[in-house]
């Protein structure tokens, strides 16, 4: 048999050995708050009544710039996300045009099977009207991003299942504005304070901070209408960037619930399983010595 | 392979097909009767469960084709299209994924189970060679498969890695070429990996019925390590270790099944889900977790060495650490076969573990400062530790007394 | 002690069949995904059934949409096609519907049929034929004003799709 002793002392060599060269590292981007959601951990489920606001965010706001190309807009009436009644999905399609080379004039209405329309016609007239910076399509961008934990702090997120940094990302991002180069800024190679190059902004989480996005929320900018019953939403910059990056999260993984709940089923007839498969197998090796 | 049988066809369609194609005994022999040590532990389950991933890999992998379009503008859309769209998709896709790092996660234990027994040494030379054969183009398939999706790590990985073999003297540049089908990465590669990752796993397959077969000629190894003598020292393999792998399969399910469901894209990368872009580099490129030891060996030769330069000898010690795994049987010198009765390769053979562990880790960290130093003395050490410590050691070692039988360990264990 | 080995036996088997039926289930519960997912997906369900606007169509004119995949004609029919199609009785035909079977009330003018070839699949030429309907090129098949066979090959009447009229003018396939 192998010595399991030996086993953990080198374990605990190897933890301990990484863990004082990483501590050396230093970044000069603050740490990114783990926020509390909805969608976390093994009984998570998107808040329907958040993704319906973060829709509304994300219409009135972050959609005259960015696209998503991936969703369709009879995505919005699935169950597990916002869900949308057929008709308002249906109405709210007819309100958008989209590209048919079998329709008159090569455009009609769009239909709830379409995807989302994108606000510009190619890469380039995007980039042109943003001086020269490329707005990211939003359809998967919840889970292009991400936060990276320190070791040994990453360990435990396979335990947790941690797959929430994107919309911790996206929300440290939104609240991470400052009107003018703050004095934690880092400074160029040369000692000199940190230059912000003409049209871009300070952002503290934004990888090398200069980031070509103007601040695109701010308190009271989109009017939120409380459903009836329901506890009136705070308007304020932080409960929109809430709601936008889980909405942006469900539009990356639309099928989180649906999987949630299966893999819970699954979990538990395994574990049942196995317990089953060892009382046969000790039964069947019963009075062998080995 | 076994001259005696103890297989007598009952009825008269048996002993017909017995005459024609004694399938039905060589069933018996090699899955039910067959002779096995009586005292494998649980890291000789591993076995049956790597035959269990390449059975689910090959299985979602051959679905996934169904739906996957491999093409540069299409690709990364239809493999959203499978997690969106397609019934099931999502948890099809996370298998596969999950599939491919639970796959060499067993596949490592399974090696290490054989470095530490000795499983490697005469007469299961040819199975180790056929057993580092598959790990290679076990790295080959993961490595095709990772570009399919054709995100900004996918796409990267394939300039990065093809670009290897451009680091072979004078044939490099037009092999590269050759490689890629164009001057960089593109239509031509994706399309040629796809259809090279389909076919790498049947591949494998068939590899893996030569390891079978090759382990079915000695028989398996065991932890004492000494040979089988008679019939007390087995068990027919069915129904004993048929149930003990079965087990261990849907214990291995446990952890794959975490990260499938919550947690399926935990050992990716983020910048995946950004669709690759020849123009702008990821920040931190990485490949994924199980070839960072062998991507940290490659990055950590930063010298040139005598007319060699440092690109070369990079790729040089990066397929030598591949390549030297084939010659483990003759360059361990030793003739006891398990670590648990050679006191000073047990040593050496933990340090070897968190040495290559320090090189996974290595892989990953950013080849700046004192990384680049600790990666260059774990590259090191891995070498050291195949041509001189275990050479060395076989001389000097004296290892402790070996029980004259399986029958015999297993009885002293009991009383002890 | 006899007791006790039977007591034995029983329990062994016991946990050899709930262990075995358990596998089962967890082998069907997995099979199941695996052929589930040769269905239709979600994007192809989404167009199973489609909104059509007939407004553009002017009388004696016929437009070929795309439905599920399949050709699908839409005819504005004139007066005097319908008068054709209900002229004529029903022991004449090989495969007997009235033209009001093949229309919805109040919408005669307007025939919608799936434009394959009751034969072997092809899709027939529109105003041709000797009966002022379609006729199939592949093998000859005459269908009339109303899409019923009515001489060649075919066995029966063009297929209509499941359609209802929205409105006047807006018609749902499927």
């Amino acid at each position: 048999m192998m010595n399991f002793k030996t086993i953990l002392t080198t374990l605990a060599l190897v933890i301990g050995t990484s863990g004082v060269a990483v501590a050396a590292d230093a970044h000069s981007t603050p740490h990114i708050e783990k926020q509390s959601w909805s969608f976390a951990g093994i009984f998570g489920t998107y808040d329907q009544n958040q993704l319906q606001r973060g829709f509304q965010v994300f219409r009135e706001v972050c959609a005259s710039c960015h696209g998503a190309r991936l969703i369709a807009f009879r995505n919005l009436q699935e169950e597990g996300g916002p869900s949308f009644s057929e008709e308002q999905v249906k109405a709210l399609a007819a309100e958008y045009e989209v590209d048919d080379a079998t329709a008159d004039g090569g455009r009609r209405k769009a239909v709830p099977a379409d995807r989302w329309p994108s606000p510009f016609a190619t890469e380039q007239d995007a980039r042109d009207a943003n001086g020269g910076a490329l707005p990211p399509d939003f359809s998967v961008l919840a889970k292009a991003r991400g936060v990276t934990d320190a070791f040994p702090f990453w360990v435990f997120n396979y335990f947790t299942g941690y797959s929430e940094g994107g919309p911790d990302y996206i929300h440290a991002l939104l609240n991470g504005y400052h009107e003018e180069v703050p004095e934690s800024a880092p400074h160029n190679s040369d000692g000199t304070p940190f230059d912000l190059a003409e049209g871009k902004h300070y952002n503290d989480y934004f990888p090398g901070h200069a980031i070509g996005m103007a601040p695109p929320l701010s308190d009271g900018l989109v009017t939120y209408v409380a459903a009836e019953g329901e506890a009136e939403v705070p308007q304020t910059l932080d409960q929109y960037s809430q709601d936008v990056a889980a909405y942006m999260m469900w539009m990356a993984e639309p099928h989180l619930a649906g999987r949630k709940q299966t893999g819970f089923v699954v979990l538990l007839f395994l574990i049942g399983f196995s317990a089953l498969m060892y009382l046969t197998k000790r039964r069947i090796w019963q009075g062998i010595e080995h | 392979m076994s001259e005696h049988s103890t297989y007598t066809p009952g009825t008269g369609i048996e002993k017909w097909l017995d005459e024609r194609l004694p399938i039905i005994r060589f069933s018996k022999e090699h899955l039910m009767d067959f002779p096995t040590p009586k005292n494998l532990n649980y890291w000789w389950t591993f076995g049956a469960i790597l035959v269990m991933c390449l059975g689910i890999q090959i299985v979602t992998g051959v679905i996934l084709a169904m739906h996957y379009t491999p093409n540069v503008a299409m690709a990364f859309d239809s493999v959203e299209h499978i997690r969106r769209d397609v019934n099931g998709g999502r948890m099809i896709q996370s298998f596969h994924a999950v599939g491919a790092s639970m796959f060499f996660a067993a596949v490592y234990i399974h090696i290490f189970r054989g470095m530490y027994f000795g499983s490697y040494k005469a007469p299961r030379e040819i199975l180790w060679i056929l057993g580092v054969l598959i790990f290679v183009l076990m790295m080959a398939t993961a490595f095709m498969g990772y570009v399919l999706p054709w995100g900004q790590m996918s796409g990267w990985a394939a300039t990065v890695i093809t670009n290897i073999f451009a680091a072979i003297p004078v044939i490099g540049t037009p092999l590269l070429e050759l490689l890629r089908g164009g001057f960089s990465v593109g239509n031509p590669t994706l399309n040629r990996f796809f259809s090279l990752h389909y076919l790498l796993p049947f591949v494998i397959a068939a590899v893996v019925a030569l390891h079978i077969w090759a382990l079915h000629v000695p028989g398996n190894n065991n932890p004492v390590g000494v040979d089988v003598k008679d019939s007390r020292d087995t068990l027919p393999f069915h129904p004993y270790y048929t149930m003990k792998d079965a087990f261990g399969m849907v214990l291995f399910l446990i952890p794959f099944c975490w990260f499938a469901f919550f947690a399926p894209d935990i050992l990716g990368h983020p910048d995946n889900y950004i669709q690759f872009n020849s123009q702008v580099t990821p920040a931190h490129i990485v490949p994924e977790w199980y070839f960072l030891p062998f991507y940290a060996i490659l990055r950590a030769i930063d010298f040139n060495i005598l007319f060699i330069d440092s690109k070369l000898g990079g790729v040089i010690f990066f397929g030598g650490s591949i390549v030297i795994l084939f010659f483990l049987p003759w360059l361990d010198t030793a003739k006891t076969r398990s670590g648990n009765f050679r006191p000073m390769f047990k040593w050496f053979y933990w340090i070897f573990v968190v040495n290559f562990i320090a090189l996974t880790y290595l892989g990953a960290a950013p080849a700046e400062g004192i990384y680049v130093i600790l990666a260059k003395i774990s590259t090191a050490y891995y070498f050291l530790h195949f041509l001189f410590i275990l050479p060395i050691l076989g001389r000097i070692e004296t290892p402790r007394p070996l029980p004259t039988s399986i029958s015999e360990s297993v009885l002293s264990k009991k009383h002890a | 002690m006899a007791t006790q080995a039977h007591h034995s036996t029983t329990r062994r088997d016991f946990i050899f069949v709930a262990t075995g039926s358990v596998a089962a289930v967890g082998a069907a519960a997995t099979v199941w995904p695996l052929i589930n997912q040769l269905n239709p997906d979600a994007s192809t369900l989404a167009l199973a059934s489609i909104e059509f606007n007939l407004a553009n169509i002017p009388e004696g004119q016929s437009v070929t949409i795309t439905w599920r995949g399949l050709p699908v004609f839409v005819r504005h029919r004139t007066q005097a096609e319908i008068d054709e199609a209900r002229a004529v009785p029903l022991s004449e035909l090989k495969d007997p519907a009235t033209d009001e079977q093949r229309t919805k009330e109040g919408h005669a003018q307007w025939l919608i049929m799936i434009a394959n070839c009751t034969h072997l699949g092809c899709v027939p030429v529109g105003d041709s034929g000797d009966f002022d309907g379609w006729f199939c090129p592949c093998h000859g098949s005459h269908y009339d004003s109303a899409g019923r066979i009515r001489r060649g090959p075919a066995p029966a009447n063009l297929v209509l799709p499941p359609y209802e009229f929205l409105s006047d003018t807006l018609v749902q396939i499927g």
